[in-house]
């Protein structure tokens, strides 16, 4: 088990030896990212643009439009509220291949407080045209999404966190953008969740289970374009599912999923995660509890999303 | 590069016909910003025909220089400049800003041919022009970045978050061009908030700087040429100009930022500047 930044920087290093065309840039922030591990190892291909994070989004718009392929590097709230318009207006507009890695995501770090907790990222990039939003869930799948970001045919939020988090994955697992992933199958209700949350919701399905509840549980680490095959087969086999993000309730993976089956299958559903407030400081697991996306959280709310099955 | 007084007198010739054009298009859709695209005609003409190596055959070439209009709202007149120089056809202009054209409100590089980024949005394009130059750097390519921007976009402090990455990364094939023609939407610049002593700027944020008149074609020219043989120094050309150039009743006049053209002043405009009325 190793922090998911750390997974990042490593896979950074990894391929920027695959792919010379790889540059990483950073605002100040390259020892809390990890994205210094590439600079260690590839000095040349490294940019600290100090702390403006709006130039260092232009930057690498005129960087993918040379031929480049640009890691941009900051906190997570930072990518999507401080360089929103050229990300908006140059990268996402023009489909470059840019990968914003936003870092620290949700309440991953939770001591700073709010000013640094990340609960909007999602929200906003996923409402601008050609931007594709993956949350990995561990350090394997983290390494996976670098490389498929580097590949991909336009921009790519890669929204990230500090934690240490329990490995899911297997290091050869496959990954594929915008294909969700059934980490446990159930026939009473459906899990959707990703990031860190997927640990929290395969431990309540195995708490489920002792119960004789079954629960399936999908990791939707791509949040767009989400995997709407995914969701409707899963949905019509249990009639019921709960969502749980470690995001704002309005505009992230629930209200994806909401979409999806509003307009397809109406399905009894739950959408975990913070309601619409901002955080505070204190511990990461503390939080997570307060704000209701802990284990006991994800039980309740799949034995009230069963209480409503149509 | 040498002009000889033909030459000077050509590019004159072009810089009047430029402006009927531009007069001719935006009375033609009623839409669009004529006064920042009338005082930055010359510095069109000049990299256009003088200092940009483009391929209208070939315009994703990698070692052309590149250009990015970063005040995206003189669209009018980089779209007249990129038709005469062959990269579409001018029969696109009268299509300008229409449903399903290629030619839309501010330059878009998906869809047109000689665009190397889309802008709008002001105040972003400094940045894009460090990131294109230190690219070539990195590449020991040796094609120039050249970027337009406006004096009332220097408000956008991003702007100044560009001027010191170019200056850290010493990019001397990044050239700055300021039309300072003193207007912005609301008024005059000074009055809406004072950019100041715009070289003096440039120059405290490591820059070299060099100034002159913006409509004098041999002039930019000799400026420019000056400015290829600095080294590990980003330039900005400070290029003073007027809003709405040429054309009587918009010179100096906000209300022209992005006025319609009515009949009457249609008139009146290509009578000034010997164009005949379509």
């Amino acid at each position: 088990m190793k922090a998911m930044r750390e997974a990042y920087g490593e896979a950074l290093v990894e391929l920027g030896a695959a792919n010379s065309s790889v540059v990483v840039l950073d605002a100040d922030v390259a020892s809390s990212t990890r994205s210094i591990l590439f600079r260690n190892a590839y000095p040349d291909r490294f940019f600290n643009i100090g702390i403006a994070e709006a130039n260092m989004a232009g930057i690498a718009a005129g960087m993918a439009a040379s031929g480049k392929v640009p890691f941009i590097n900051t906190f997570a709230f930072l990518l999507a509220l401080r360089a929103a318009d050229p990300v908006r207006s140059l990268v996402a507009y023009n489909k470059l291949r840019v990968i914003l890695a936003g870092a620290y995501g949700g309440f991953s770090d939770s001591y700073d407080g709010a000013s640094h907790q990340a609960v909007e990222d999602v929200a906003i990039m996923r409402s601008l045209p050609n931007m594709t939003i993956v949350v990995p869930a561990d350090e394997h799948q983290v390494r996976k999404a670098v490389f498929a970001a580097a590949e991909f045919d336009g921009p790519v939020y890669l929204r990230l966190s500090r934690a240490e988090v329990p490995e899911v994955y297997k290091a050869d697992n496959d990954f594929i953008i915008g294909k969700g992933a059934v980490l446990r199958t159930g026939r009473d209700a459906t899990i959707i969740a990703n990031g860190y949350m997927v640990t929290k919701a395969l431990s309540a399905a195995a708490e489920l289970a002792q119960q004789g509840i079954e629960a399936e549980v999908i990791d939707m680490h791509t949040v767009k374009p989400i995997d709407r095959s995914l969701i409707l087969a899963s949905a019509a086999r249990t009639g019921a599912v709960v969502t749980v993000e470690e995001h704002t309730i309005y505009g992230g993976l629930g209200s994806a999923v909401a979409e999806v089956l509003s307009g397809s299958n109406p399905t009894a559903l739950e959408i975990l995660g913070i309601k619409d407030v901002f955080g505070e400081s204190g511990s990461y697991e503390g939080l997570l509890a307060k704000y209701g996306m802990d284990q006991p959280a994800i039980i309740e709310a799949v034995r009230r999303v069963i209480a409503k099955k149509i | 590069m040498t002009m000889d007084a033909s030459r000077t007198q050509q590019l004159k010739q072009l810089a009047n016909q430029m402006r009927i054009d531009i007069i001719e298009m935006l009375h033609n859709v009623k839409t669009g910003h004529p006064g920042g695209s009338l005082s930055a005609v010359e510095i069109l003409i000049s990299l256009y025909y003088q200092h940009m190596k483009v391929d209208c055959n070939n315009p994703c070439c990698g070692d052309r220089d590149r250009f990015i209009a970063s005040k995206g709202h003189c669209a009018p007149v980089v779209y007249v400049t990129l038709a005469n120089k062959g990269f579409f056809d001018k029969a696109e202009l009268k299509k300008l800003r229409q449903l399903g054209c290629m030619l839309q409100g501010h330059p878009d590089m998906k869809q047109i041919p000689g665009i190397d980024m889309s802008t709008g949005s002001l105040g972003m394009g400094l940045s894009v022009g460090v990131g294109m130059a230190l690219s070539a750097k990195m590449d020991k390519q040796d094609y120039y970045t050249y970027v337009l921007l406006g004096d009332g976009e220097l408000q956008e402090g991003q702007v100044w978050e560009a001027a010191m990455a170019a200056s850290k990364y010493g990019l001397d094939h990044l050239i700055a061009i300021v039309d300072c023609n003193g207007v912005q939407l609301d008024g005059r610049v000074d009055e809406i908030m004072p950019v100041g002593d715009v070289g003096k700027k440039f120059a405290a944020f490591g820059w070299h700087v060099a100034e002159c008149d913006g409509h004098d074609i041999t002039a930019i020219d000799a400026a420019l040429d000056g400015l290829k043989e600095l080294q590990d120094v980003p330039c900005v050309l400070v290029a003073r100009t007027v809003k709405g150039k040429g054309v009587s009743f918009m010179e100096g006049k906000n209300i022209w930022h992005g006025k319609a053209i009515e009949e009457a002043d249609y008139k009146i405009a290509m009578q000034e500047l010997g164009g005949a009325c379509q």
